[in-house]
């Protein structure tokens, strides 16, 4: 393991924020202490699919980096949506990183995966088809392609460091990564403590384009499907008025865009769209565990629909100031939405 | 009773798919409708076993730790989901088989690496599939399979006999640690087989006396369905 905190027992933080404002620091693995008889952890279990893969633009004959961004139809690897960049690699932040012009029908050579350019959507994103059967572009992408990765992670990431221990069906194209908090041994904490846990599964796709305007319009539309079990589950929570704590950003926007008007949610398939910030009510989700992010990118902002902006910028203060590592591969937040009982 | 289709939406992983008793496994679970992808190591043996029985083949080494994760990845992108996974693949060290004085350390090395550590990863890699499977009522089982030599201290056994030892044990402490999860970790040992691996270790048995793959593999079978629950419901699906 190669990634700091995984693989050994490292002693990653966990700010309790609650909603009268008060804030704990704690170690993270007293989540497994945290929570009350009746509670459910609702958290996203997918897996990530390997995202980014170096080739080669066939007219030109340049070095290209694509990144699968968005599903055409979740689960089928013929299509996608995706961003192109020319030459370099992760090392570079994605915002200097310079965009690669692709045509339509032009041939891209990505190892053993040969894919064509169906539309140009805008600068350096692209709806790309897959050339080949199915079971042989799973196939390829699992050989050739490499997770998604961070420049403020100078090793490369392979499979094992984005799954999560949930880790089911691979369908997001970045980490749900709130999910790294969740051992076995948590888990089974929570059950012994009359705790539910609950999944669903939510296609959480690219968090950075490198384009302003792009990166404006995340995240992207995603995918989600939330089973029946699930939607029981937190049906009999808020029955019992009970808390529903969501595990990371995808679970607020899936478990929100299915809520129905008795504070429920929708069990099948569904599409989160837009962005959850400070107007949106929030129906279903009682408490967020997430990672550490900084004001202003879009998972921060999220906060807003959990907390007024005097109690954020007291929670940014204290991350900060206590030496919280941010990122995905970091320390973790609790945020209580306010107005809790 | 074997019916054709009864095992219609049953998703299962096996490893060594393409010999022995994991090629019997794979021809008797497509045959009665099972989804099924395997994994081995050679490219045309995988794509003629595919093309054969309609099961996914994946190309892999489970004794190579880079490739766990694509083969999981396979296997849960291919059936959507996972219900059971069944560890077959084997090592048998030196071959000949040589006492444990004359055995390389390389060649344990191997046995572990394909027979312990293999099975291990692998089975990390699908827990989280696995657990989804329980969550949603289907039932999960993890099957390792065994020998007798990791029970008996047989002369010559020694890489193969401590390995399925190793395994054994793994598969025994798993079973209890994952029992609230709901998943179920089985060793099966199906006895000794006219299989390559067999002719390998003891070129000169004859094949008459030894028990055919496909009777193990439908024992192996029965034992699957006998602790996942909800295996033989599935038709009415998830």
């Amino acid at each position: 393991m190669i990634v700091a905190g995984r693989g050994k027992r490292w002693s990653a933080k966990l700010l309790v924020a609650d909603s009268a404002g008060g804030l704990r620091n704690l170690p993270r693995v007293a989540l497994e202490s945290l929570f009350e008889p009746g509670d459910l952890v609702v958290a996203n279990d997918a897996a990530t699919l390997p995202a980014s893969l170096m080739g080669i633009h066939c007219v030109s004959g340049d070095a290209i980096e694509i990144r699968l961004a968005a599903w055409e139809r979740v689960g089928d690897p013929t299509r996608f949506t995706a961003l192109a960049f020319r030459g370099g690699d992760h090392r570079t932040p994605t915002e200097e990183r310079m965009a690669a012009s692709l045509a339509r029908d032009d041939r891209l050579a990505l190892g053993p995966l040969v894919a064509v350019v169906e539309h140009c959507l805008a600068s350096r994103l692209y709806k790309l088809r897959f050339l080949g059967d199915r079971t042989n572009i799973l196939a390829g992408l699992a050989r050739h392609a490499r997770p998604i990765q961070y420049a403020h992670v100078p090793e490369l990431l392979a499979l094992c460091d984005v799954w999560t221990k949930i880790a089911a069906d691979p369908i997001a194209l970045e980490p749900p990564s709130a999910g790294f908090a969740l051992s076995w041994r948590v888990q089974a904490s929570w059950r012994e403590r009359g705790i539910g846990f609950a999944t669903l599964t939510h296609a959480a796709g690219v968090s950075s384009t490198g384009d302003p305007a792009l990166d404006a319009r995340l995240p992207f539309d995603e995918p989600f499907c939330i089973g029946k079990r699930t939607a029981a589950a937190i049906a009999q929570t808020k029955a019992c008025q009970r808390r529903v704590v969501a595990v990371g950003t995808t679970v607020v926007r899936a478990l929100e865009s299915a809520a129905d008007e008795n504070g429920g949610v929708r069990a099948g398939e569904g599409v989160a769209r837009g962005r959850i910030g400070r107007k949106t009510p929030l129906r279903v989700v009682d408490a967020l565990l997430t990672g550490v992010h900084q004001p202003g990118d879009s998972h921060f902002e999220l906060l807003h629909a959990f907390a007024d902006d005097a109690a954020l910028q007291s929670i940014a203060a204290t991350l900060c100031a206590s030496g919280y590592r941010s990122h995905e591969f970091g320390d973790s937040l609790l945020i209580e939405r306010r107005g809790l009982g | 009773m074997l019916t054709d289709g009864d095992l219609k939406g049953l998703r299962v992983a096996l490893t060594g798919g393409t010999s022995g008793l994991g090629l019997a496994l794979v021809r008797l679970l497509t045959a009665r409708g099972a989804r099924v992808a395997f994994v081995a190591r050679s490219a045309p043996a995988v794509e003629q076993i595919a093309r054969e029985t309609g099961a996914y083949g994946i190309v892999g080494d489970v004794g190579r730790k880079e490739d766990i994760y694509p083969v999981a990845l396979q296997v849960t992108a291919n059936l959507g989901g996972l219900d059971a996974l069944i560890n077959n693949a084997s090592s048998l060290g030196p071959t000949p088989l040589a006492l444990l004085a004359d055995t390389e350390c390389e060649e344990l090395e191997q046995a572990l690496r394909v027979n312990v550590l293999g099975p291990f990863r692998l089975t990390k890699a699908l827990l989280g599939a696995l657990a989804a499977s329980v969550r949603s009522g289907r039932g999960a089982a993890v099957i390792n399979v065994s020998s007798d030599a990791a029970v008996n201290p047989y002369a010559g056994w020694g890489a193969y006999g401590a390995s399925k030892a190793a395994l054994r044990h793994l598969t025994d402490i798993w079973a209890a640690e994952a029992k609230a999860d709901g998943i179920c970790f089985l060793s099966l040992d199906p006895g000794d087989m006219d299989t390559p691996l067999h002719a390998l270790a003891i070129p000169a048995s004859d094949p008459k006396t030894l028990k055919r793959p496909r009777e193990a593999a439908a024992e192996i079978v029965r034992a699957l369905l006998a602790h996942v629950p909800g295996a033989t419901r599935r038709t009415e699906g998830p």
